[in-house]
């Protein structure tokens, strides 16, 4: 197991029960697999951010990686 | 006699050469809604001396709980002339260019016509697409801000970037709306999304600064936690 730093924002936030903060992951696991398996439905992310950057579903995470996750918002 | 003094308190946050710099320019903010009602008036406080002013909806009891803008006794008015009017009330010395009119594809390109830099305070992601297109078309930057419930987000587009696209996907898979529509926005959000807007114009129009240019800054106001996200 590995050790990350999660960040799910607005409408996602619901599915990380303990909020954001450390979570607990399978080494080896992508980030596509990550959102699986914590129910999340995969069209509600829109931006996944590794480190402070943009990466897509495939990402294999690393230990310590800080994860956040993004919906689409657009309100004004 | 009021303008002797106006900006003062500008000063020497900014030089007296910027300042000359932002009375001559031109600034088009797009939406007049939570974010427009906020970016105009700050823009017309620190003085950017015209500023074009497009929305083509009218104030209704909704916009009450976030709209700056918006009163009482103005509902059902237009959001482009009660702007106009309150800029007049708060710097009569801007130019202001108002428009009643619903931005699209057939009046973008008149009505952006003669400005430096375009404000992207729109609420639908299609229209957002639409807006980039045309104003990177023209040359100009664009300085966007959108927000949901209490987290927002700002970014600035050149000519040349790939903007929205980086942030929603292909313009073709993008939905209209975001998350807005199950959380709903509110003031403390809206402005505080709007000052961010402002800081970005003014550092555009300047030349100065860190400019959020392919980078996304998320505000989340539950967590207070401020990230700047690289897009590239």
């Amino acid at each position: 197991m590995i050790q990350i730093d999660l960040k799910l924002f607005v409408t996602l936030a619901k599915y990380l029960p303990r909020g954001s903060g450390a979570h607990e992951i399978k080494e080896g696991t992508t980030v596509e697999e990550l959102i699986k398996d914590l129910g999340i439905p995969p069209d509600m992310v829109k931006l996944i951010f590794i480190n402070g950057k943009k990466q897509d579903g495939n990402y294999r995470i690393q230990h310590k990686d800080r994860v956040g996750m993004f919906p689409p918002v657009g309100g004004g | 006699m009021v303008n002797q003094g106006r900006y003062d308190r500008n000063f020497s946050t900014l030089s007296h050469e910027e300042q000359a710099l932002l009375a001559r320019s031109h600034v088009a903010v797009i939406g007049l809604g939570g974010l427009g009602g906020g970016v105009c008036e700050m823009l017309a406080r620190i003085g950017v001396g015209t500023l074009t002013l497009v929305d083509g909806d009218v104030f209704d009891a909704t916009n009450l709980n976030r709209q700056f803008l918006s009163r009482e006794e103005n509902i059902g008015a237009s959001k482009a002339q009660e702007a106009k009017e309150r800029i007049f009330a708060v710097n009569s010395t801007i130019q202001v260019h108002a428009f009643q009119a619903y931005a699209d594809e057939t009046n973008l390109d008149d009505m952006i016509q003669g400005a430096d830099l375009v404000v992207d305070c729109l609420d639908t992601i299609d229209t957002r697409f639409l807006l980039q297109q045309i104003v990177q078309k023209a040359g100009l930057p664009l300085v966007s801000g959108a927000i949901a419930g209490v987290c927002g987000q700002v970014t600035v587009i050149f000519p040349q970037d790939l903007g929205y696209e980086l942030i929603y996907g292909k313009k073709k898979d993008a939905q209209s709306s975001g998350v807005e529509t199950l959380t709903g926005n509110v003031s403390y959000c809206a402005l505080f999304i709007a000052s961010l807007q402002v800081s970005e114009c003014i550092k555009v129009l300047l030349n100065r600064g860190d400019i959020l240019r392919n980078k996304l800054l998320i505000a989340d106001l539950w967590s207070n936690s401020f990230d700047v996200m690289e897009l590239i």
